[in-house]
């Protein structure tokens, strides 16, 4: 169901771990106090290299969805829902969807997990 | 400083092609230079890309020549009109006197093209997103339009309206993919394959070869020259996001950066506009578009497409030549745009001239709406 296995770096190694224990994990920036999604080596709000993680709620709202009809890669297997979810913590993430027939824009979804291969795991909602 | 004019367009071959990128790269220069009335030595400045790592260096070389400009600036379908902007610099300044602005993709013949994009696995938007397996660019304007048919009464009817109109323009020229097909009607968009939804196969762009050309040089070599120059009157860029999650909100591109830029250094305003050439990746691209660059409010592009303007004969004549959609998608069809553009201003277009057409819009975009750029030129 989740035949591509994402790459990790030094500065994504704290969020790829935290998975293999189900936990989701944001940067944090308390100079700023303000979340960032996709993790990255700098605040880009005031540009400083000390960033906190913070394991977070996981409660959000659909931004928006799609039904992917066609596999992008050999190994999807479609249908199956792409979403943009808008975590409380004012980050948008890429997921998937599970167990929603009928997603609409706003929504309210919760955090869950589907495992990968090597024991990661990718935050999904539903 | 020297006034910077376009001098010279034109296409390689379309459709199915079963030839190099490099030979329709010079097919499109070449003709581009013929119908200017220039010749190759006289060209000093270069601007493409998708050809190799060095696109610049590459399309020099295979033509002979030995540029004091060159740019390979990757945006998407919106490095055409960025590359105008660059031109216009360096022909204005003297760095160079002739600049050809070219692409050509075999994308068709060559089957290059996949439904997954190409992933770099070193990037973020390959840890954090291609898992999920989203299709590339698709899904991402997939979303955009969801949120646009949630938010906006009649949506989905005017995404179909869009596609529509690209079709009737496209059935006024010989060039294009689908000329000599029917009118496309509601029934047939609404029932089309599913891709992503809501997109369905009649709101995506073609997948075909082609490319083109067009010839930028000062205004004291235009003179000499059988070709009727265009004016360059404005222009304007914006970059926003590769990511699918850090742009906010999926109904404001940045056309309306790249527009607002543009329109005020034209010192034009928006309701001057005779013909206007939007890259229509998708239907959604076409709509969020119109309204970033202020022909319609947000939302309010539904309404504006909807009672058929945009079609031949309307009243807002928009891509001419069938757009992506209907007439030729290479890839990045910014180049396209800037073509149609040029002709419809010099009053060479057959059975789809505008008549009178003295001010065009040409606005590209690239990526996930990654990129936006906006050109406007005027008739002399």
């Amino acid at each position: 169901m989740f035949p591509y296995l994402p790459h990790e770096d030094a500065i994504s190694a704290p969020f790829w771990a935290a998975t293999r224990e189900r936990k989701l994990l944001i940067q944090y920036c308390s100079t700023c106090d303000q979340f960032q999604w996709y993790p990255r080596a700098i605040c880009i709000s005031c540009a400083t290299e000390k960033l906190e993680w913070r394991e977070i709620s996981g409660k959000g709202t659909i931004d928006s969805w799609t039904t992917v009809h066609r596999a992008p890669t050999e190994g999807f297997v479609p249908p199956y829902v792409i979403a943009r979810v808008l975590l409380s913590e004012k980050v948008i993430m890429l997921t998937r969807l599970i167990g929603i027939e009928s997603p609409a824009c706003d929504q309210v979804v919760e955090l869950s997990w589907q495992e990968l291969s090597d024991g990661r795991a990718l935050p999904v909602f539903g | 400083m020297k006034t910077p004019v376009i001098v010279g367009a034109a296409e390689c071959d379309l459709g199915v092609t079963n030839k190099s990128i490099l030979e329709l790269q010079a097919q499109a220069v070449s003709r581009a230079l013929a119908d200017a009335g220039l010749k190759i030595s006289d060209v000093d400045g270069i601007a493409t890309n998708a050809i190799s790592r060095f696109s610049a260096t590459s399309l020099a070389d295979y033509l002979g020549i030995e540029p004091k400009f060159t740019d390979s600036t990757f945006a998407g379908g919106s490095s055409f009109e960025m590359y105008v902007a660059r031109a216009y610099h360096a022909v204005a300044s003297g760095q160079c006197n002739v600049v050809v602005i070219s692409f050509a993709s075999n994308q068709r013949s060559a089957k290059s093209r996949s439904l997954g994009g190409v992933v770099e696995h070193h990037t973020p938007e390959a840890q954090f997103e291609t898992a999920y397996g989203p299709l590339s660019p698709l899904s991402y304007y997939a979303m955009a339009a969801q949120r646009y048919i949630h938010d906006v009464p009649n949506g989905r009817a005017a995404l179909s309206e869009i596609a529509i109109s690209a079709r009737e323009w496209a059935l006024l020229n010989p060039k294009a993919y689908r000329y000599g097909t029917a009118s496309l009607t509601v029934a047939e968009l609404e029932s089309a394959d599913l891709i992503s939804s809501p997109l369905r196969a009649s709101d995506c762009c073609l997948v075909t070869d082609g490319g083109g050309a067009i010839i930028i040089t000062n205004s004291e070599i235009a003179k000499g020259l059988k070709s009727k120059p265009v004016s360059i009157l404005g222009f304007g860029e914006s970059t926003t996001n590769t990511s699918m999650t850090t742009h906010r909100d999926l109904r404001v591109t940045g056309a309306k950066q790249s527009g607002d830029i543009a329109f005020a250094m034209a010192g034009v305003s928006r309701s001057d506009i005779d013909v206007v050439e939007i890259y229509d990746s998708f239907t959604i691209t076409t709509l969020l578009s119109l309204e970033g660059l202020g022909f319609a409010g947000k939302g309010e592009g539904a309404e504006f497409v909807l009672d058929g303007k945009t079609r031949p004969g309307g009243t807002f004549p928009l891509n001419t030549n069938g757009g992506g959609l209907s007439y030729c998608h290479p890839g990045q069809y910014g180049i396209l745009l800037l073509i149609e553009a040029v002709r419809q201003l010099r009053g060479e277009c057959g059975d789809r001239q505008v008549a009178n057409a003295k001010l065009a819009v040409a606005h590209g975009t690239g990526g996930i709406l990654s990129t936006n750029a906006t050109v406007i030129l005027g008739a002399n």
